[in-house]
Parts: structure tokens; C-alpha cells; sequence
């Protein structure tokens, strides 16, 4: 089990080397789920790493624009260092087109963002909520160097894998005799994604003290908080 | 990799009202290649005890012998049935005993008192440190998905037929999003005068 | 008596024969698991009539929760308790065969065991192991010659100390303790100390959460306040996620394995004499 070294925790003066790790985990997660004429994603505010907490009050959702939020976790650097790139772009879009970027263009350009870093890549787990052209809701989710996937739910971050299941059997409604699955409506998604926040923070270190959540509709973009645990 | 994914497999324990529920899947495979998809991880050692054994699978079997042979020996020396709580302390001493070659299995242990009929679970890592919460315990390769559900879907009080709904939908869910385990699950629910097994259908991808 | 069971039959004490096996595996280019440690913060202090001990109740697996509510102070003798943070399994097995030594001794001497041989047969067990034993204990008693905490470390180290604090929280703990610690301090002071540095590592360190646990000490008495203050409750849902019956797919039918009744089970497998009179000694 525990290989013997010959010598464990006396190196050789001279023999040793620092090595530089570019990268850090803040950690933090989103969750994201659309529906017919909304979409909703929320992200906790904890920004810590290893053992110690940074900030328990950091919002990590950017409104990119009137029906465009792009949630963000992973190498905080790194989120401030793309979100401010893609903020640039969009400016520049607006500048060059005389009109607002739509969600599936940010998407795209984010995408392409993000494969511009190949062999070194922002370390960050994306979850673009926004409403398409046709006002519809809609989720976009990306691995670090930039593959992106159109979907309707996605839950990111450091208890990604502890919500996604959950958002498979509430809002995909998998894993049950369902002929024609149900639309969800907004009241039932803002609850799932409470709840889901509520459940991470009981077991992820990671995730805790509050839940940022944002709704998106035509008629604008509403913000709610709700507490976590705080340990 | 961990040694304990080799396999691949995933159980979940509940407590309910005066009931107890766990649930396993059924894949063995080598790393990626699904061997068998019949492989059931859970046993009953007493009529109201049963074992969950996940990891490595051939220190599955040998664990569950040994443990099996040490229940027969006290139960033997003592002439009555070995209750949940002394049988979890025995498998904490056992994989204890091997702290320093351990292996490479997680039990679960979830059961009724066979005279007080008091709930119990308990699951340990694999040297033996025991954890007997009042809500779920989980084990195996995706018990990160398995605390997401559990903690969403788990609620006080639940009565034997949905506390089996809230197992059977927490496991396969959970595996669904775990390469590694699922090709179908088994679910059981302890009550005083029965158990209820149960198949589940799942998806088989 | 058959060779094969006798070479099966326990022998205590560790036991080795898996290492060449798993030692081939994992350089074989697999990770060892994890084990479930304590990240913890554990503290204790002297107060005017003995000592008191505080821990936390978190147990993780790497970054996951894995118990809520785990008890980290550790009964040793009556006179005695121990705190432990690090790997979880070694921490109560090491306290738990210690406890056991201890009243051994304190049979064979007739008499109330001292603080310091609770630290010396810690200290030398862990010593023997050469730290491979990874457990972090905060040793607190009350004996006849007076109040004791002892910080012991994973390699057999020992310090003697008014007010000490161990685990990944002791930091945040110290600073409280460090500010506020005073010598003579009366028991509700006291309390008030040591919650307070419990909760420092509860909020300000992630491996530490979840309740405050409490151990006071005195001459010749012992308060175990088990989770003294629910520092974090359970988060309440707001939607309902029961399933009706039925909701879930089965393949085939449900099978119904009936139970006997106990006595009847009993009466099956160990012959004629009842239930009751086989619980001697239980």
C-alpha cells in the first residue's frame, strides 16, 4: 500500500523544484432549465479553495445581455478572464451590427472562444441560459475547451454530478412510465433548482451559503436569493 | 482509475417507517466491457439483515465468505442470531484488521432487529469506519449521483410503498448517469412480517 | 480441529496478507481509494475544575459529506475523553483499544488511571506505527494530580498544553483561543470558549461543519453534551417529491419472501429452549 521511499520526508537539499500550478478550483455550481417561453439558472455564491472560503457572497451568473446569462465556475481567473472576453465581443458585435447578439450567436462565439485555448484551456465549467429568436428557452453546456451541447436542463460545477440526476428524473422526467412527458412550468423549475441547491450544499463542501437565481422571460429578467448553509 | 471502479456498481440503503429498503444494480464488468448483467451485490445473511458489498469483485465473494463464516462461528458460540448493530461492529473489525492490506470493498448493511424491529442501516469505507445515519447511505461509483437523489428525494417517515418508489427512482436515475453501473437493479423493502423483492426495469446501455 | 478452519478462525491484530496483492495492483497504475477522513476541528481547554473538549461533526470523502452527524470525542475511561481528527476508521479504533487498555489497568491497579498513561499508551502505540496510523487526538482528563489536555500527533509526538486545537480547523479555532483563553476560567466561560472555536472551524473551514459536540470533565464527574448546538440544520425542501405507487417500471412480478415471527425462527435453528434465556449475556 504505501511504497516505501528512501527518503520520505528528507529530500536533498538542492534536489527540490517548485512547480507551478496555473491552475486553482474555486469551485461553486449552476444549475440551468428551460422551458416553453423561460429559462432559469442558478448559481451558489461560495468562492473558496482547497479548505479556506474566499467570499460567501459571489455572484457567479453574468448577464450578457436582455435575454442572455451565462452562468460560471471552476478557475475563478479564468471566468473573470473569458466572461470579460466575451463581453468585449459582444460590444464589438453591437458596434459592427447595430443590434444585440442573440443567445444561440453567444453561444456559438463562446464556443469558439473557449477551442482558441486548445492546449491551454480556461478551466471552466459554462451553462448558457438564455431565450432563442423564436422566444423559446434554451441551455447550452461546454467542457472546458469548448464543445458546446443544446439542451433544456443542465446542472455544472462542483455538484454537477450530484444534480444532474436529479434533473433527469424532476424536469426530464426519466426512469418512469411516461407516455407524453408534461411541461414544466415555471414554478416547478424554480423549485426544482432550490431544492437542487439545497440538497448540494447537505453534501458538497463546495456549495453553500446562498443560491442566486435568475428567471428569464419576455418580459425581462427577474433575481431571487435564497440562504444555504453556511458550513 | 481507483481499483474500486474496476468493476463498476453502485447499492443504496433507506430507512423508513418502521421499514428499511436497499437497492443494488446488477452489472459486473472489467473496467468498460460488461461482463454479466446479473451479478447482484446484496445478500441475506438473516432473515431480516441484509449485506450490500460493492468494489472490486472478487473481494466481493472472498469478503462475503469470510464475514459469512465468522456470523456462523458467533452465532454458533452464542446460540442465537446475530442482530444488524453486532454483525456491522464484526465487519468494521474485520476490514480493520486489514488497514494496512485492505479490501478493495464498501459494505452496506441494512436491516430490522429481529425482536425490537428497529430500523438500521450502516455503510463503511473499506477500513471499516462505520456511519449508521438516520436518513440513506450509499456506496460504489456513482454515490456522488446517489447523494444527489437521496438528499432531494429522502424525507422522513416514508411508508414501505414509497419509501420503494423513492429507492427505486433515486438508484436509477443515479446510474444512469454512471457508465459503470446499472443493466438493471434489485430493490428490497424490509418490513416485520415480509420482504418485498422487487426487479426494476432500466435502461440496459 | 479441520486445518481449514483454523487457519480462518481470527487471530487480532492486523493483519497483512493482502499488501503484496495491492501493492501489485497499484503499481499496476491504480489510484488507492479514499478513505473517509475527519477534516475537523477539535479543541480543548483547562478550565478551574477540570478540562472541557469540543469537536465537530462533519466526516468527508474528498470533497463529498459523508456523515452529517459523526460523534469525534471519544470515550476513553470515565475520567477521560479524546478527541480525533484524520483518517476516521483510525481515530476510533485507536481510542477504542486504548479505552480498553486503560481499564485493564485500571483493574489490574485498583485504582483511578492517571491522564499520562492514557498519553503514553497513545503516543507509544502510534510511535510503533511510525504514522501510518494517521490519527490526531486531543487527549483531555481530570485525575488526581489535576486537568490535563494533551495534544497527541499521527508520529507518537506528544504536547502538554493549557488549551490546544487539532485538524484541518485548528487554525480558526486557535485564533479564538489565542485571543480569549485565560487561566481560572469558570465553566460557563468556559463553554462559551470552546463553542465559539468549534464554530469558528465549522463556518471558516470547509472540512469542519455541521454540530457542535461538547465534553466537560470535572473532578469527579463528566457532561457529554452531544451535539450541545445544532450549528447547521438540515436545508427544508420546498416541493414534494413523492412518487405514487407504481411510478417505477418493474420487470416481472414482485416477490414476496415471508418472515417468520422471531421465536418461531429461533425455535427453528437453535432447538426447544425460548428466546429470552438465549439473551444471557447479550
Amino acid at each position: 500500500m504505501h511504497k516505501i521511499q528512501s527518503f520520505p520526508e528528507y529530500q536533498v537539499p538542492g534536489a527540490q523544484h517548485q512547480d507551478f500550478s496555473p491552475y486553482e478550483s474555486n469551485g461553486g455550481s449552476i444549475v440551468a432549465i428551460a422551458g416553453e417561453d423561460y429559462v432559469v439558472i442558478a448559481a451558489d455564491t461560495r468562492l473558496s479553495s482547497g479548505y479556506t472560503i474566499h467570499t460567501r457572497k459571489q455572484n457567479k451568473l453574468f448577464q450578457l445581455s436582455e435575454k442572455t446569462v451565462l452562468g460560471s465556475t471552476g478557475c475563478w481567473c479564468d471566468t473573470l478572464a473569458l466572461t470579460s472576453l466575451v463581453n468585449a465581443r459582444m460590444q464589438m458585435y453591437e458596434h459592427l451590427h447595430l443590434k444585440t447578439m442573440s443567445t444561440e450567436a453567444v453561444a456559438q462565439m463562446l464556443s469558439i472562444l473557449m477551442y482558441n485555448r486548445r492546449f491551454f484551456p480556461y478551466y471552466v465549467s459554462n451553462v448558457l441560459a438564455g431565450l432563442d429568436s423564436e422566444g423559446k428557452g434554451v441551455v447550452y453546456s461546454y467542457d472546458p475547451i469548448g464543445h458546446c451541447e443544446r439542451t433544456t436542463y443542465r446542472a455544472g460545477g462542483s455538484a454537477g454530478t450530484l444534480l444532474q440526476p436529479v434533473l433527469d428524473n424532476q424536469i426530464g422526467g426519466k426512469d418512469r412510465d411516461v407516455k407524453n412527458k408534461p411541461k414544466v412550468p415555471l414554478e416547478k423549475a424554480k423549485e426544482v433548482a432550490k431544492d437542487a441547491f439545497i440538497s448540494a450544499a447537505e453534501r458538497d463542501i463546495y456549495t453553500g451559503d446562498s443560491v442566486i437565481l435568475k428567471v428569464i422571460t419576455k418580459d425581462g429578467i427577474t433575481e431571487e436569493e435564497v440562504q444555504l448553509r453556511k458550513d | 482509475m481507483s481499483i474500486m471502479a474496476y468493476n463498476g456498481g453502485c447499492l443504496v440503503a433507506m430507512r423508513g417507517k418502521n421499514c428499511v429498503a436497499i437497492a443494488t444494480d446488477h452489472r459486473f464488468g472489467i473496467q468498460a466491457q460488461t461482463i454479466s448483467t446479473d451479478f447482484e451485490k446484496v445478500f441475506q445473511v438473516n432473515p431480516r439483515t441484509f449485506l450490500g458489498l460493492v468494489g472490486l469483485q472478487t473481494d466481493i465473494l472472498t469478503v462475503h465468505d469470510r464475514i459469512m463464516f465468522r456470523k456462523k462461528l458467533y452465532e454458533d458460540r452464542e446460540n442465537r442470531e446475530m442482530t444488524p448493530e453486532p454483525f456491522s461492529a464484526m465487519i468494521s473489525n474485520f476490514l480493520y484488521e486489514h488497514r494496512f492490506g485492505p479490501y478493495f470493498i464498501e459494505p452496506v448493511i441494512a436491516g430490522l432487529h429481529p425482536k425490537t424491529l428497529e430500523p438500521f442501516i450502516c455503510n463503511m469505507d473499506l477500513i471499516g469506519c462505520p456511519n449508521k445515519p438516520d436518513d440513506f447511505v450509499v456506496a460504489g461509483t456513482c454515490s456522488e449521483q446517489l447523494y444527489g437523489m437521496c438528499e432531494t428525494l429522502w424525507k422522513e417517515d416514508l411508508e414501505p410503498a414509497e419509501l420503494s418508489e423513492v429507492i427505486s427512482q433515486a438508484i436509477v436515475s443515479a446510474f444512469d448517469r454512471d457508465a459503470i453501473s446499472g443493466w438493471g437493479a434489485t430493490v428490497y423493502i424490509i418490513e416485520k412480517d415480509k420482504i418485498t423483492k422487487k426487479q426494476i426495469k432500466t435502461r440496459m446501455d | 480441529m479441520n486445518m481449514e478452519l483454523v487457519r480462518n478462525v481470527p487471530k487480532g491484530g492486523f493483519n497483512f496478507d493482502n499488501c503484496k496483492r495491492n501493492e501489485m495492483l497499484l503499481s499496476s497504475g491504480f489510484q488507492h481509494p479514499k478513505t473517509v477522513k475527519t477534516g475537523t476541528t477539535i479543541a480543548g481547554i483547562i478550565f478551574k475544575d477540570g478540562v472541557i473538549l469540543g469537536a465537530d461533526t462533519r466526516a468527508t470523502e474528498g470533497p463529498i459529506v459523508s456523515d452529517k452527524n459523526c460523534s469525534k470525542i471519544h470515550y476513553l475511561a470515565k475520567n477521560m475523553y479524546c478527541c480525533g481528527a484524520g483518517t476516521a476508521a483510525d481515530t476510533e479504533m485507536t481510542t477504542d483499544l486504548i479505552a480498553s487498555q486503560l481499564e485493564m489497568h485500571r483493574l489490574n491497579t485498583g485504582r483511578q488511571v492517571p491522564v499520562v498513561a492514557a498519553n503514553t499508551l497513545l503516543k507509544q502505540f502510534l510511535f510503533r506505527y511510525q504514522g501510518h496510523i494517521s490519527a490526531a487526538l486531543v487527549l483531555g482528563g481530570v485525575d488526581k494530580t489535576g486537568s490535563y489536555i494533551y495534544c497527541i500527533h499521527p508520529h507518537g509526538s506528544t504536547d502538554k498544553l493549557p488549551y490546544a486545537t487539532m485538524g484541518s480547523g485548528s487554525l480558526a479555532a486557535m485564533s479564538v483561543f489565542e485571543s480569549r483563553w485565560k487561566p481560572d476560567m469558570t465553566e460557563e466561560e468556559g463553554k462559551l470558549l470552546v463553542r465559539d472555536a468549534i464554530a469558528a472551524g465549522v463556518f471558516n473551514d470547509l472540512g469542519s461543519g455541521s454540530n457542535i459536540d461538547l465534553c466537560v470533565i470535572r473532578k469527579d464527574s463528566v457532561d457529554y453534551l452531544r451535539n450541545y448546538e445544532l450549528a447547521n440544520l438540515k436545508g427544508k425542501r420546498h416541493g414534494d417529491y413523492r412518487f405514487k405507487p407504481g411510478t417505477t417500471e418493474l420487470v416481472g412480478k414482485e416477490e414476496i419472501i415471508e418472515v417468520v415471527p422471531f421465536e418461531a425462527f429461533h425455535k427453528k435453528l437453535y432447538g426447544d429452549e425460548t428466546a429470552e434465556a438465549m439473551e444471557v449475556g447479550a
